[in-house]
């Protein structure tokens, strides 16, 4: 069942929000050839500690860490480990913050100092394929909408689309109902209303949609070691449009 | 941190290879299906024939395409 917010939950969502955008500028701002990703989610639990959050996925269903960072042909889910590093990888960083009871979900791939032409184009699509997708997000609109946004923009590109990982509802717990593809028809699914919450996050490779489960039970990577990309925004369905959480300022879309 | 999605998981039997890697099975009490191989079987080099019976996993988006996770002795 989608549960929809109150206009103070959304508020109070956004203030998560704020907290999880500023944590994930300063792993931006620290990452850097050498850095190991232990280093990496240690910064930021201790910013959304000192900012009075908890990391959402420290301890969910067993995840040890804060962040989930997953580089090069990892898609996510990532373990942070001692690996430092290298210039022209692709990191992905995953962070959730539960702050005053509420849950807020965000994701960025970063590329570390100098990354190739291709890299950067996967990026670029990742990020415009969560625009599209958000774009979609309005009261009346159909959930697969935004599934079917996102699908078009990175197979238009040639990369693919995973599809065994989804977006989902978020607010009051870390994953609700409903989830949220990165393909599919539209017109499919429920339709959205005001109130309703969605972290909505494209995961994509430059080669195979197909991805697998490492033997740590959690870190997942894309079969034929493609590089991968991730971005994740949560984002309010609201009567003037979509309202993204997880950016700056909280914005309103029209 | 994304959701893993929703996936209903069957039995059948593998009815024909076709290329690329994709067979047929016909679902237990059921329809077949066009399926893949999982990518930890593609990853252990794991060979299915027509006649095997093995474990499939349907994405509720589209029940007539599926994955096959598992491979019974």
């Amino acid at each position: 069942m989608i549960i929809r917010k109150s206009a103070s939950e959304i508020e109070g969502m956004a203030r998560a929000g704020a907290l999880v955008h500023e944590t994930l500028q300063l792993c931006a701002e620290h990452l850097e050839p050498g850095v190991s990703m232990i280093e990496l989610d240690r910064i930021a639990e201790e910013h959304v500690v000192a900012h009075g959050g908890v990391p959402t996925s420290k301890g969910y269903k067993g995840f040890p860490a804060a962040l989930c960072i997953s580089p090069n042909s990892m898609v996510v889910h990532g373990i942070p480990t001692e690996y430092r590093a290298h210039e022209g990888d692709l990191i992905s960083v995953d962070l959730g913050v539960t702050l005053g009871g509420l849950v807020a979900d965000s994701a960025v791939t970063l590329g570390v100092g100098e990354i190739d032409p291709e890299s950067q184009r996967l990026l670029d699509v990742c990020q415009e394929a969560l625009a599209a997708g958000i774009e979609h997000a309005r009261p009346g609109n159909h959930l697969s909408d935004i599934s079917h946004a996102v699908q078009t923009v990175v197979e238009d590109a040639g990369f693919s689309v995973v599809r065994s990982l989804v977006g989902h509802g978020v607010g009051r717990r870390y994953h609700e109902d409903p989830q949220v593809p990165n393909f599919g028809p539209p017109g499919r699914g429920p339709v959205l209303q005001v109130g309703t919450t969605l972290a909505i996050e494209p995961m994509i490779t430059a080669g195979s949609a197909d991805v697998y489960v490492h033997d740590d039970d959690w870190s997942i990577s894309s079969v034929d070691s493609s590089l991968a990309a991730h971005f994740e925004h949560t984002v309010a369905i609201t009567a003037e449009g979509p309202r993204v959480l997880t950016a700056a300022g909280a914005a309103l879309l029209r | 941190m994304p959701a893993k999605e929703e996936k209903i998981e069957v039995e059948g039997e593998v009815v024909e290879a076709l290329p690329s890697t994709m067979f047929r099975v016909q679902i237990d009490g059921g329809h077949s299906v066009l399926a893949t191989i999982s990518g930890k079987m593609r990853k252990h080099y794991i060979r299915i024939l027509p006649g095997d019976k093995v474990k499939v996993e349907l994405s509720p988006y589209d029940l007539n395409r599926g994955r096959i996770t598992y491979r019974h002795r």
